[in-house]
C-alpha cells in the first residue's frame, strides 16, 4: 500500500517528518477505506430518475469526483446490463469497476467509504436505525403512493392521494423543529425524500396538494433542501421535465 | 454495550421475527421473548410500532426498533461479537443488495404461489425459480453466504430452508428443485443443522395448520400484495 511505503521512507528522516507520520496515521484511522488516488466513480443514471438523483446528491454532498453517465432506458447499454444483470435498472454506482445497485444501498456505501466529510447517517446505532426506518418508509409508502397517484384515475387516484397526504402528515410530525430529517444537518432521510419534490416544484403540486398552510414544515424543508447546491445541481431543469411529462 | 433490557416482540411463525431471534442467539445476547397475537394486536405493539403495527419489534433500553433488516443492522452495530455483516463496504453493499432482492423477488413469489392455484400459481412458481437461479450463483462454492459462518445474508434468507418446504406442501407446488439448485440445497442442510438455528425452529406440523388456514383465508381475496 503506498501509504505504508511513504511512512517507511519517513522513518529514515529527521524528527520534523514525525509530524507528517502522525498526520498520516490519523488520516488512516479516520479513513479505513480511504479511496485510493485515481479512484474511478461512475454513476449510470437517467436524468429524470429520483433514485438516480439520490445517489448523485450523496456524491455531491461529499464533493466526490464522479462521471454521471446518462442511459437511454429504451436502449440500455451493455455496461448497464453487465453491471446490474439482476434488475437491469439505473442507478448503478460503479466504484473502481465494481457495481453497487439500489439507490439507498449505494448512498449507504458512499457514506461508509467517504466517511471523512458530510456524514449522512448518524454514528449512534439507535439513531442510525431510525434514519434507516424513515428512509425505508419514504421508499415503501411515500414513493409508492405517489406513483400510484400518478398512474391511476378516479377513485383509485383519490385513495392514493389520501394515503399520500397521511404519509406527508407523519413526516411533518417527524421533522419537528429541526431543519432536516437528519437534525441540524442534511442526512440519509433527506437524500431519500428530496428527489420526489423536484416534481412537485415543477408542476406546482404544492398548490394542488401539499398546501403550505397544512404542511408548513415539509414545504419549508423542501425549499431549504432545493437551495443546497448539492441538491439543485441534481434536479433536472423545470422546462425539460414539463416537456417530457404531460400536465396532469 | 449491555444486554440489559432487551425485548423481542414476535410472532411464533413469522420468518421476519425469526431473523431477529437468530441474530440475538448467534451473538449470545439475552433477551425477553414476547409473543404477539398479530390477529388481535396488543396496545404494546401499537405503541412500539405505530407506523406499521407489525412484528418484529426489538426494544433495547426502552427504545423500539422495527423492520427486520433494520433490526439486524442495529444488533450488529450494538453487539460486536460474532459480526453478521462483512467488514468491507463493498461486501456489505453486496449482502444488503441480495437480502433486499431475495425479499422482493423470491419471498413475494413463493408466498403468492402458496396462496394461489392455476395460472397464477404457475407464474409465481416460475418467478420464484428464476429468483432462486440468481441466488444459486451467490452460494456457489461456499458453505454459507457469509463464508465459513452464518452471516447477515444467511439470516435474511434463512426462511428458505424451513418456510419454503411448508409453503410448497400447503400450495401443492415445488419451487426448490435439488438438481437445479444444488448449492442452495446444500446450504439449506448446513443452515438447518447449525445448533442455534436447529433449536429455534417452530414445529412443522403447527406451521402446516397455520399456513393452510392462511391460504384458505387469502386465496379468495388475493390482491397481489404481500400480506403475511
Amino acid at each position: 500500500m503506498c501509504q505504508t511505503a511513504v511512512i517507511r521512507d519517513d522513518f529514515c528522516h529527521t524528527s520534523s517528518f514525525c509530524v507528517q507520520i502522525i498526520i498520516k496515521f490519523k488520516q488512516m484511522s479516520k479513513l479505513p477505506f480511504e479511496p485510493a488516488m485515481g479512484d474511478e466513480v461512475i454513476l449510470l443514471n437517467f436524468w429524470l430518475s429520483p433514485y438516480g438523483m439520490r445517489v448523485r446528491i450523496a456524491l455531491e454532498e461529499k464533493s466526490i469526483k464522479y462521471e454521471n453517465r446518462e442511459e437511454d432506458l429504451s436502449n440500455k447499454s451493455a455496461l448497464l446490463l453487465q453491471m446490474n444483470p439482476v434488475h437491469k435498472k439505473i442507478p448503478v454506482l460503479i466504484h473502481n469497476g465494481k457495481p453497487i445497485c439500489e439507490s439507498l444501498i449505494a448512498v449507504e456505501y458512499i457514506d461508509e467509504v467517504w466517511n471523512d466529510q458530510s456524514p449522512l447517517l448518524p454514528s449512534d446505532p439507535h439513531q442510525r436505525s431510525q434514519a434507516r426506518f424513515w428512509a425505508d418508509y419514504v421508499d415503501t409508502k411515500i414513493y409508492e403512493t405517489a406513483i400510484r397517484f400518478w398512474r391511476t384515475e378516479g377513485r383509485e387516484k383519490e385513495a392514493a392521494r389520501e394515503e399520500f397526504l397521511e404519509c406527508i402528515e407523519l413526516l411533518e410530525e417527524q421533522l419537528g423543529n429541526e431543519p432536516y430529517f437528519g437534525g441540524k444537518n442534511f442526512g440519509f432521510v433527506d437524500v431519500a425524500l428530496v428527489p420526489l419534490f423536484c416534481y412537485f416544484n415543477t408542476f406546482s403540486l404544492y398548490a394542488k396538494f401539499i398546501h403550505e398552510a397544512q404542511y408548513p414544515k415539509i414545504v419549508a424543508w423542501a425549499k431549504r433542501c432545493t437551495q443546497k447546491e448539492s441538491v439543485s445541481k441534481c434536479f433536472p431543469k423545470e422546462q425539460d421535465v414539463k416537456q417530457n411529462f404531460p400536465q396532469k | 454495550m449491555g444486554s440489559e433490557d432487551v425485548k423481542l416482540i414476535s410472532f411464533w411463525v413469522s420468518p421476519f421475527a425469526k431473523r431477529v431471534e437468530w441474530a440475538l442467539k448467534l451473538k449470545g445476547v439475552e433477551y425477553e421473548y414476547i409473543e404477539e397475537d398479530i390477529f388481535n394486536k396488543s396496545s404494546l405493539l401499537l405503541e412500539l410500532n405505530p407506523v406499521h403495527k407489525k412484528v418484529p419489534v426489538l426494544v433495547h433500553g426502552h427504545k423500539p426498533i422495527a423492520e427486520s433488516f433494520i433490526i439486524l443492522e442495529y444488533i450488529d452495530e450494538t453487539w460486536n461479537q460474532y459480526p453478521l455483516l462483512p467488514h468491507h463496504p463493498y461486501q456489505r453493499a453486496h449482502a444488503r443488495f441480495w437480502a433486499a432482492t431475495a425479499e422482493e423477488m423470491l419471498m413475494e413469489a413463493a408466498w403468492i404461489g402458496m396462496c394461489t392455484s392455476g395460472d397464477d400459481q404457475e407464474n409465481a412458481v416460475k418467478a420464484a425459480r428464476e429468483a432462486m437461479e440468481k441466488i444459486e450463483e451467490e452460494i456457489k462454492g461456499k458453505k454459507f453466504f457469509g463464508g465459513e459462518n452464518i452471516g447477515y445474508l444467511d439470516i435474511a434468507l434463512g426462511w428458505i430452508p424451513y418456510w419454503t418446504p411448508v409453503w410448497e406442501e400447503v400450495g401443492s407446488m415445488q419451487i426448490i428443485e435439488p438438481l437445479r439448485f444444488p448449492g442452495i440445497t446444500a446450504w439449506m442442510t448446513n443452515f438447518l443443522n447449525h445448533p442455534v438455528i436447529k433449536d429455534s425452529l417452530p414445529p412443522r406440523e403447527d406451521m402446516l395448520v397455520y399456513f393452510h388456514s392462511r391460504r384458505k383465508a387469502l386465496s379468495s381475496s388475493f390482491q397481489g400484495r404481500f400480506k403475511f
